[in-house]
């Protein structure tokens, strides 16, 4: 143990608290003082630790997880909004430890990004990961999808007890041969809602009905009306009302039931298990609901194609006045051409009121060419926000946007209405 | 009443449409209507037979386990290619099938992939990806944006021109400042963005071309660009 590094990182992150700054420069003080810091205080979890890791549905499915399994009672350690960096682990870390490095927790539930995911797993073994999918994403940053399915094998190798695949992506399902030390549990669809979630190669080009997965899965997500659920769990169909938004939220609760049911064994109490998860609300961003004018405002984070034309497929635009925020920072990704494997056809009918943000022309451009009106562009979102809610009185919105525009608008939204801004 | 049809052949899109490619096919598609003709989009995959009628023909990149899927394929259909592109047919090859369209890639690790010789240049993957955004200029087609993503390095022999000179970014290589090739009607690019929606002069070169072809004359329609131009601005003052 090494109280002395415990110390000085709590110290550091109550300063940089009350400097109001970035969440991961305690990690960072406490990664160089003591790199043995985050390892030795995870090791004593009676159920270990489960990385969650893929493209798309980190947040919310981690979230659903932590809720589910305290839903039984269990005491769970996570790291918060958006810090999915190994340093961003040690940094929630220190907030919860005793002096002396002591974690009290029954199991940590972690969020991480696919390239820190590899970096975590080789200073941490996690018991359980659970994988959600590949899509095309951020490929500056990670160069081609089968880079990123690459690192996702790591973190299965890595793991020692189960992990839980979604066999419905083929890049996911065929990691299983790369799980050399622990078993595999599948999650997935039924055949006739393959087609509403398309993975990567189906998302351009391929043709025709998807072929049914022979895989064993634990659970299934078997039906969706609005936000009503049926899955398919041991053999029974169970319905469920939800509070998320999104067919794509869905989905991810079958990852996420599958990975409470591992962790429980024969112990879960399925009646509390989906009490659970009917409570859980949107993670930040995530279709999350807020009320501006009197009227609804709905933020829909799109970070990469897949995940935006689930968001379009998952929001009726009718009635609705709608605003587009791209921005091209690091964090958003710097190449505009994932717009062009984006269908906006749904938004013909009604066209788009704004589009704001660094790339608002990319964007208006992309929409022209879908035959989709856009009644306005600026790219200051500050001003558009302020012009897109003057100008759609008495009309419920919503505003599609990347990750570094949110953040943007959030900013914006605090001064006139109650919102969670992160730094 | 449509002036006329125009075929464009999509080579390989489930393995060789990594990004954005979709959006080069689209903007031919849209721009053709605006023109006032037609366009039928077919697709050609491996095994599929190569057909007669083609006026535009349009490919990716891909990863390399796509390139893997149609390399025996596009060997197959390669002679067709060199024949039709030195008969003037407009092509447009971008990233991947760029570097195939030369006369081969050699890998890292030392293995020669053969290309099938539309172009006359050589490719050697690199160790370190070349990516960002880049800003190029060239006396057919002005200045050019774009995003590249690639580390196979390419080198033009004697029976290309540059597509373009760089002012921001990589290109070809590292090494000089050359980005993509010009053949005949045939052009070939590292850029995605993608490439033709904030470069139309490009699009309508490949459309004049083609309907030329099929027609004789090509009569333009009215084009409103303003939203490319201003895309285009931006695009420019963005960092590398």
């Amino acid at each position: 143990m090494n109280p002395l590094s415990v110390l000085v990182g709590k110290a550091v992150r109550r300063a940089s608290k009350l400097r109001g700054g970035g969440s991961a420069l305690p990690g960072l003080v406490v990664e160089r003082l003591d790199p043995g810091f985050m390892g030795r205080a995870l090791s004593t979890l009676e159920h270990g630790v489960m990385v969650v890791s893929g493209t798309n549905g980190k947040t919310t499915t981690t979230k659903m997880v932590v809720e589910l399994l305290e839903g039984q009672g269990l005491k769970v350690f996570t790291n918060r909004t958006g810090s999915n960096f190994t340093r961003g682990v040690a940094a929630a870390l220190l907030g919860e430890v005793d002096w002396r490095g002591r974690l009290e927790a029954d199991i940590a539930v972690l969020e991480l990004d696919e390239a820190h995911a590899v970096h975590f797993v080789n200073l941490v073994r996690p018991k359980y990961s659970l994988l959600l999918n590949v899509l095309r994403d951020q490929l500056d940053r990670f160069g081609e999808i089968d880079a990123t399915t690459r690192l996702l094998s790591k973190i299965a190798a890595a793991t020692t007890g189960t992990v839980i695949l979604n066999r419905e992506d083929p890049r996911v399902a065929g990691l299983a041969p790369t799980v050399r030390d622990a078993g595999v549990v599948y999650f997935g669809l039924d055949p006739s809602l393959r087609s509403t979630f398309p993975n990567d190669d189906e998302l351009r080009g391929a043709t025709g009905v998807p072929a049914p997965s022979d895989l064993p899965a634990d659970v299934v997500l078997e039906q969706v009306e609005g936000n009503g659920a049926v899955f398919g769990v041991g053999g029974k169909s169970v319905p469920a009302d939800l509070r998320l938004r999104g067919v794509y939220n869905i989905f991810n609760a079958a990852a996420a039931l599958a990975a409470a049911r591992t962790v429980l064994g024969g112990a879960a109490d399925e009646d509390a298990l989906f009490a659970s998860l009917s409570a859980v609300e949107p993670a930040f961003g995530r279709g999350e609901s807020l009320t501006v004018d009197g009227q609804p405002l709905e933020l829909v984070l799109v970070k990469n194609p897949s995940g935006f034309r689930l968001g379009l497929k998952s929001f009726d635009p009718a009635g609705t006045a709608t605003m587009i925020a791209i921005n091209d920072n690091y964090a958003d990704g710097r190449d505009m051409s994932w717009l062009w494997d984006v269908d906006f056809d749904s938004l013909s009918a009604g066209g788009v009121d704004l589009v704001t943000g660094v790339r608002a022309y990319d964007m208006a451009l992309r929409l022209k060419y879908d035959d989709v009106e856009v009644r306005g562009v600026e790219p200051e979102i500050p001003a558009a926000l302020k012009a897109f809610i003057a100008g759609s009185p008495g009309r419920p919105k919503r505003i599609f946007c990347t990750y570094t525009a949110m953040l943007a608008v959030r900013r914006e939204l605090s001064k006139i209405t109650t919102v969670e801004v992160v730094s | 009443m449509s002036k006329g049809s125009i075929h464009i052949l999509q080579l390989y899109p489930r393995e060789m449409n990594i990004y954005g490619d979709w959006g080069n096919v689209l903007v031919l598609k849209q721009r053709l209507a605006w023109h006032g003709y037609d366009a039928v989009i077919s697709e050609h995959n491996a095994g599929d037979s190569f057909p007669d009628d083609a006026d535009l023909i349009i490919g990716g990149g891909g990863q390399d386990s796509g390139q893997l899927v149609i390399q025996e394929d596009l060997q197959a259909i390669g002679p067709r290619l060199r024949g039709l592109a030195e008969d003037g047919q407009p092509m447009l090859a971008i990233c991947g099938l760029y570097q195939l369209f030369g006369r081969f890639f050699k890998t890292v690790d030392g293995t020669v992939i053969p290309g099938i010789g539309v172009l006359d240049l050589e490719t050697h993957g690199g160790k370190e990806r070349l990516i960002g955004n880049v800003v190029a200029t060239s006396g057919e087609f002005g200045e050019i944006h774009g995003y590249e993503n690639h580390s196979g390095q390419t080198f033009l022999g004697a029976g290309v021109t540059p597509l373009a000179t760089v002012t921001k970014g990589e290109g070809n290589n590292a090494r000089d400042n050359h980005e993509g090739a010009r053949h005949h009607n045939v052009v070939a690019s590292y850029l995605h963005g993608s490439l033709l929606p904030k470069n139309p002069a490009i699009a309508d070169f490949l459309i004049r071309t083609a309907v030329e072809r099929k027609y004789g004359t090509f009569e333009p329609g009215e084009v409103d660009d303003t939203l490319a131009d201003l895309a285009r601005r931006h695009a420019g003052s963005r960092p590398r």
